[in-house]
């Protein structure tokens, strides 16, 4: 379904502070970090495209003698989509944000400007959607960025063998947003070794330095509603109700963008209802990881071990489990403990560590292939964070005043941003 | 009723009962025993649920979802790309306006038995306005000259007159409906069938059932290609909850009006 997790939020929505126009020129604008994340960017305000795209989708068993719970009965692969030129031309794979695919609005926007911009453009779920941790995933346990690279990787030669026969390339090109940004730069690292591809431009989005860091930034917006993360049931009711309220009252026929935008208008949430409306849509996200994850290892951690799901089961109060684990909860009760168990010695700070950009920061300033887009006010990174990768990437940093997390990403100037930096 | 809707009644018949046996042919083999997972569903109990709409009917919803999944990918899919690939885009945007207006009837009726006056004339000058200048509904001018199209159906009409919605209940080729919504699509569709008897617009053509029969697949046909969504399409576990959601606080929302 398309726009679901759109849906979701726009039952819930929004926000803080009208804007001001800001005192300088770049255009976006929305001026409050969450504001921005939540709403995006208005259709008036985004590129204009001429060419009709043509995405085809292409579905792809990766993983040999899969074994697969009767409940996931209707992943049949790891789902590809596709927009190829008729003519001889670059190809862009591209990789979304955590728990997304190719049903993310955002991703969609990213593959019509690409394409249109003369670009081949393929696309695969990130590492945290159910799909790839079923059908794409060796270990069935996302978050640790090099296997997930490597992963990805294994899923991007399988595509291209599968397409190479019908199109023509000219270089390849690798772009990924938020923590799909993050990982660019591991399965660009892999690259360097494996040389498939040879990528010869890697645009990393609004991306993590740590995603440790970055994880902890986003689970720390639920700490400010009203009884805590606890309460997530209660926080979710009461905003839709604020919503159906403003609805109600105001003239609207549908349910829409333009209500979003009323309603951010006329300060129907505050600055703390906004973050954590942003810390919910996570934990809806990742709730369909750690049960995706959990049934396939069989490792009990919220399904009982050795359960056999149907279809017709209600795994309803499995949801509710998952949406209130945080990411630490998965973090300490699951996710170190396989990898202690894979790497015998390991210890928590040496797995964080891992889990960053730092961890490669050698490799990293050594080419000059990689480019960085994001914003001064991006909230899931943390102090110090913005200035590291200033320091990283120098001038291949591109640094915009507003627009939060991804919030401005599909604004017209930043969209001619990414295709002038492939292009350069 | 004729020979040759029997026949497509048959056949969907047929259909459906492959659909099910093939979900049926798992093998259960013996399991190792259950062990009880780290967390349980107990330790969250104090928090307030998310659920609006009840659900006792969950097992046969959740097969009536998978059964549509099945229905979609080998009957409408196929069909539905095979229709849009054949007729031009101007001709599908035809074909909805004619059944947009079409519908516009009960709407017509619906708004009047909720004695929604505005509603009722905006609704009756568009019927009009596109049945003529339109040519038979096939152009939606009414649009253009500022008459948004309204929709009511006899479902709302029950909820307006104080019956509450029910169990939340998935139907096949419907999808998500509440006992509510599906006794209403029930009552319109008798409706329909009697002004239709009663007008019988094809009366003396020969071959008339095999018209109605057309006209009533390529109807569906139609629906599906308007609707975007896709069951199991977001490939998120917990997909029937959320569209379960979703469903319930979307006719919530604009049933109000």
């Amino acid at each position: 379904m398309k726009n679901m997790r759109f849906l979701i939020i726009a039952f819930l929505i929004l926000l803080p502070t009208v804007s001001r126009a800001a005192d300088d020129s770049y255009g976006y604008p929305i001026p409050d970090s969450y504001a921005a994340t939540i709403l995006g960017t208005p259709d008036q305000l985004k590129p204009e495209l001429t060419k009709e795209v043509p995405v085809k989708k292409l579905v792809l068993d990766l993983i040999p003698n899969l074994n697969k719970p009767d409940i996931f009965f209707y992943d049949d692969g790891l789902h590809f989509s596709l927009a190829l030129q008729k003519q001889k031309a670059p190809l862009v794979f591209l990789i979304p944000g955590t728990g997304s695919n190719d049903t993310t609005p955002r991703l969609l926007s990213l593959i019509k400007v690409l394409y249109n911009s003369g670009y081949h453009v393929i696309t695969l779920p990130n590492p945290t959607h159910p799909n790839f941790i079923i059908s794409g995933s060796h270990s069935h346990v996302p978050g640790d960025l090099t296997e997930d690279a490597a992963d990805i990787y294994w899923a991007m030669e399988n595509v291209w063998n599968k397409v190479k026969g019908d199109i023509e390339v000219s270089d390849f090109y690798l772009v990924g947003y938020s923590l799909g940004g993050t990982e660019a730069a591991f399965v660009a690292k892999l690259d360097e070794e494996r040389k498939t591809f040879n990528f010869h431009k890697v645009l990393m989005i609004n991306p993590a330095v740590s995603l440790f860091n970055s994880v902890s930034r986003i689970e720390g917006l639920l700490d400010k509603i009203p009884g805590g993360p606890r309460r997530i049931g209660v926080f979710f009711n009461k905003i839709v109700a604020k919503f159906a309220e403003f609805h109600r009252t105001g003239d609207f026929i549908d349910i829409n963008d333009e209500v979003l935008f009323e309603a951010y208008k006329a300060d129907l949430l505050n600055k703390d209802e906004a973050g954590g409306l942003i810390g919910l849509t996570f934990r809806i996200n990742s709730a369909g990881m750690i049960f995706a994850s959990d049934m396939m290892t069989n490792s009990g951690y919220v399904v009982p071990k050795n359960k056999a799901l149907g279809n017709s089961d209600s795994v309803h109060d499995y949801f509710w489990v998952c949406l209130h684990l945080s990411f630490l909860d998965y973090f300490n009760e699951y996710f170190f403990p396989y990898f202690q168990k894979m790497r015998p010695g390991l210890t928590k700070e040496a797995l964080i560590d891992s889990l960053s950009l730092k961890s490669i920061e050698g490799y990293l300033k050594s080419s000059s292939k990689f480019g960085v887009m994001t914003n001064e006010n991006e909230f899931i990174l943390a102090p110090g964070e913005l200035d590291y990768l200033r320091q990283l990437f120098g001038d291949r940093t591109k640094v915009y005043p507003r627009g939060g997390h991804l919030g401005n990403m599909e604004y017209r100037d930043n969209m001619a941003f990414i295709v002038g930096f492939l292009k350069k | 009723m004729s020979i040759t809707i029997r026949r497509v009644k048959l056949l969907i018949l047929a259909l459906i009962l492959t659909l099910s046996v093939a979900g049926c042919a798992t093998i259960t083999a013996s399991h190792p025993p259950e062990v009880p997972a780290m967390h349980t569903v107990s330790e969250f109990k104090d928090d307030d649920y998310v659920v609006r709409i009840a659900d006792p009917w969950e097992g046969f919803n959740r097969r009536m979802y998978k059964f549509n999944y099945n229905l979609d990918k080998y009957f409408f899919n196929p069909v539905v790309s095979g229709y849009e690939f054949i007729t031009p885009t101007f001709v599908q945007t035809g074909v909805t306006n004619f059944y947009n207006n079409v519908g516009e009837v009960r709407t017509l009726y619906n708004s009047l038995f909720q004695a929604k006056v505005k509603k009722s004339l905006l609704t009756l000058g568009r019927f009009v306005t596109n049945s003529t200048i339109g040519i038979g509904g096939l152009f939606d001018p009414a649009t253009s000259f500022g008459l948004e199209r309204q929709k009511e159906d006899f479902g709302q009409t029950l909820r307006v007159w104080g019956v509450g919605s029910g169990p939340y209940l998935v139907l096949p080729i419907l999808g998500p409906n509440t006992v509510r919504s599906a006794s209403g699509f029930a009552v319109d569709a008798g409706i329909r069938y009697a002004i239709i008897s009663a007008i019988d617009p094809f009366e003396n053509i020969k071959g008339k059932d095999g018209i109605e029969v057309g006209i009533s697949t390529l109807e569906a046909i139609d629906m599906r290609h308007k609707e975007s969504f896709r069951y199991y399409g977001s490939g998120d576990p917990f997909e029937y909850y959320m569209v379960r959601f979703i469903y319930s606080e979307k006719s919530e929302f604009l049933n109000k009006k």
